[in-house]
C-alpha cells in the first residue's frame, strides 16, 4: 500500500513507517513562524507555563508585518515586546521589515522541503509550495511549543488533485485555487491535506505554487503540497536528496477523494463578496464599476505577479476614479521590480506602489474602503469588513485580471 | 456527566474570525478591551446583548479564516458557555479546545433552534431542545486531557513541575 504525500512527510519526521491518515502523532518541529500581531500573547503565555528556555533559538523566526510600519500608536508595543523576548531568549532569526512573513520564510531558506513547520498565521499553509508540511496554529500552542520542540497533529486524509494540461493565455494559478474553491466549498478541504499533481503544476513556477498553497486554508484544508521538484531545488537552492526525491504521493495510496482538472477548461475567475467560494466567471461580471484595485499579498505579491501586472499596464493609464495599490511581498522582490522596470511601467500607469507588508490585506492600513465601495483584490479573503466596512464590496482575482480592470474602471475578463 | 443550560443566539454558515474579532481591534491590549466588538461586522448590537451561561448555535465551518486565538477567547470572555455548530475549522477548534472553550457538534440543532430558546446541554451526550434530545459525542482523549488539564498553559505548567 503506497503513501500520501503527508503521511510521508510525518513518516520521515517521526520514524513511524506505519503512521498513516487519522493516526494522532506528536511531530518534532523544523522551524517555527510567530508574526508581530500575536509576538506579545506567545511571550507572556511561555513565560505562564513556566518554560525558560527555547527548546532551538535557531529554529524559531519572528517576523514583523502585519503591523509595519505602524499605523496605530499601540502596534509599536508589540515590535518593543517581540525585541525583548527575542533578546532574552537568543532568537537571532528577526526580521524588522522585510516584507510579509510567508514570502519570507521560503525566500530566506527557512523552510526546505519535508519540513515540519508551522507559524501563528493561518496562511503558513503556503510552504507546501515546496513540500513541507505547515500550518496555522494558535499562540498558547506555539507557546508549548517553544518550549518543548513538539506538538500532536492528527494526520489528515488527502483530497488528491490531478491537473493536467496547458492553461489559457488569461488563466493563472490564482484562477485556478480559486475554481478548486467554488468545486470544494469553504469547508469542503476541512481538517485534510490538498495534494497538487499533474503535469500543469510540474510546469508551473514555484511562485504560482504558492499562490495555490497559500489559500488551501480557504477551503478549511490543514495543507496544500506540492512534491519537490527541480524547479524547487533551484528556489530553495539546495539539491534535492533521495529523501526529498521520494516525496510524492504514490498513485496506490488512499485518497479520500480524486479531482481530475483539464487545464485547459479553466477561465479567469473571481471569489465574490463575501464568501471565498462564491465563485464566478469574470464574464458573467463584466462591467461592474470598481474604485479600487489591490495587487499584492502573501498570495499573489510576487516578483511574476508584479510583471503580469505590467504587462497589462505597459503603456496604458489606470481609470482616473480608481486607485491602483500595488504591494510587493517582500523587500527583495521590491527591489527585483525595481531594478527590472517593472516598478517604473506600473508607476507611469499609475500605480500607488507600497512597502511590503500585510496592512491593505488584514485591513489595518493603507487603503481601506468605506460603504459601497468595490475592490478587485489579489489576496486571498473576501470576508465581511476585511478591507474597511462591511458594506465594502471585495473581488478576489488573479493579478492579470486585476490589472486588467485597473485600467477598465470596472471588471473585465483579461 | 456535567449539565446546564442556556439561552440560544443563532448564527449562520461560515462564521469567520474576522467576523468574530475584526484585525483592527487584535491590537488592542486585552481581550476584556475586545469584547465590544465581537461579531460587530455582522451584528454590532450582539456582543451587548450577550450574558454569561448563554449559548452560541451556529451552521458549518464555525470559526473558518485566521489563526486568531482572540477568536475562541473573546467568545470566552463574553461568558459563553459552549458553541454548538454544525462543523468547525480546525485552527478555531484546536484553539478553544486549549483555551477551555466548550466546542460541540451536531448537525442538526441548528435548523430546529430559534434564537432565545432555552436549551439544555449533557456534557458528551445530549443537548434538548423544544421537547427533542439530540445527541453529541465526546471528544478524544488527548483533547480531553488538555480540557481536563484546564487548558493548554495548565497542562504545560504540570509539565515543567509548576503545578500538580
Amino acid at each position: 500500500m503506497g503513501a500520501t504525500l503527508i503521511e510521508k512527510i510525518v513518516r520521515k519526521n517521526t520514524g513511524n513507517a506505519a503512521a498513516k491518515a487519522g493516526d494522532i502523532v506528536t511531530v518534532n518541529v523544523d522551524r517555527v513562524m510567530i508574526h508581530d500581531i500575536f509576538i506579545p500573547f506567545v511571550a507572556d503565555k511561555f513565560e505562564e507555563m513556566g518554560f525558560s528556555k527555547i527548546w532551538d533559538p535557531d529554529k524559531a523566526v519572528l517576523i514583523y508585518d502585519h503591523l509595519v510600519p505602524a499605523s496605530q500608536v499601540d502596534d509599536t508595543r508589540h515590535f518593543r515586546k517581540g525585541d525583548a523576548f527575542a533578546e532574552k531568549y537568543g532568537m537571532k532569526n528577526v526580521h524588522h521589515s522585510d516584507g510579509i512573513c510567508h514570502q519570507l520564510m521560503t525566500e530566506a531558506g527557512y523552510v526546505k522541503p519535508g519540513n515540519i513547520v508551522f507559524g501563528t498565521d493561518s496562511h503558513t499553509t503556503t510552504y507546501g509550495s515546496v513540500g513541507a508540511f505547515s500550518t496555522g496554529i494558535g499562540y498558547t500552542e506555539m507557546a508549548s511549543i517553544l518550549g518543548t520542540g513538539k506538538l500532536w497533529i492528527r494526520v489528515p486524509e488527502t483530497i488528491r488533485v490531478n491537473i493536467n494540461g496547458t492553461l489559457p493565455a488569461n488563466v493563472t494559478s490564482k484562477d485556478i485555487i480559486l475554481t478548486l474553491l467554488g468545486d470544494l466549498g469553504a469547508d469542503g478541504a476541512t481538517y485534510k491535506s490538498l495534494e497538487f499533481a499533474g503535469d500543469t503544476v510540474e510546469n508551473m513556477s514555484v511562485a504560482s505554487r504558492m499562490t495555490i498553497s497559500n489559500m488551501a486554508i480557504e477551503a478549511g484544508a490543514k495543507c496544500g503540497l506540492f512534491s519537490p521538484d527541480e524547479k524547487t531545488a533551484q528556489y530553495c537552492e539546495m539539491e534535492l536528496t533521495d529523501n526529498e526525491k521520494d516525496l510524492y504521493g504514490d498513485e496506490d495510496a488512499v485518497y479520500s477523494r480524486v479531482i481530475n482538472y483539464r487545464a485547459e477548461d479553466f477561465v479567469p475567475v473571481m471569489a465574490c463578496p463575501s464568501q471565498v467560494d462564491n465563485i464566478r466567471p469574470t464574464t458573467e461580471l463584466e462591467g461592474t464599476e470598481i474604485d479600487q484595485v489591490f495587487i499584492g499579498s502573501c498570495t499573489n505579491g510576487r516578483l511574476e505577479d508584479l510583471q503580469t501586472a505590467a504587462a497589462v499596464l505597459k503603456g496604458k493609464k489606470v481609470a482616473p476614479f480608481v486607485k491602483l495599490i500595488i504591494t510587493p511581498a517582500s523587500r527583495k522582490i521590491y527591489r527585483q521590480a525595481l531594478a527590472d522596470g517593472t516598478l517604473k511601467i506600473l508607476s507611469e500607469a499609475g500605480a500607488m506602489i507600497t512597502h511590503p507588508g500585510c496592512g491593505l490585506c488584514c485591513g489595518r492600513a493603507g487603503g481601506i474602503l468605506t460603504d459601497g465601495e468595490r475592490v478587485v483584490a489579489t489576496n486571498n479573503r473576501n470576508f465581511l469588513g476585511r478591507m474597511g466596512t462591511s458594506k465594502v464590496e471585495i473581488y478576489l482575482a488573479s493579478p492579470k485580471t486585476a490589472a486588467a480592470c485597473a485600467v477598465a474602471g470596472k471588471i473585465v475578463t483579461p | 456527566m456535567e449539565k446546564f443550560t442556556g439561552k440560544v443566539w443563532v448564527l449562520g454558515d461560515d462564521i469567520d474570525t474576522d467576523i468574530i474579532i475584526p484585525t483592527e481591534y487584535l491590537a488592542l491590549k486585552t481581550v476584556d478591551d475586545m469584547k465590544p466588538y465581537a461579531f460587530s461586522p455582522l451584528r454590532p448590537e450582539l456582543a451587548g446583548q450577550i450574558q454569561p451561561g448563554d449559548i452560541i448555535v451556529a451552521g458549518k465551518n464555525f470559526g473558518c479564516g485566521s489563526s486568531r486565538e482572540q477568536a475562541p477567547e473573546v467568545i470566552k470572555a463574553l461568558g459563553i458557555r459552549a458553541v454548538i455548530a454544525k462543523s468547525y475549522a480546525r485552527i478555531f477548534f484546536r484553539n478553544s479546545i486549549n483555551n477551555g472553550l466548550l466546542l460541540i457538534e451536531n448537525e442538526d440543532l441548528r435548523d430546529a433552534v430559534s434564537e432565545g430558546d432555552t436549551i439544555e446541554v449533557t456534557v458528551g451526550e445530549s443537548v434538548s431542545c423544544n421537547g427533542k434530545s439530540y445527541a453529541i459525542s465526546s471528544l478524544p482523549e488527548n483533547l480531553l486531557d488538555i480540557l481536563n488539564a484546564g487548558g493548554l498553559v495548565k497542562a504545560m505548567r504540570k509539565l515543567n513541575g509548576l503545578e500538580d
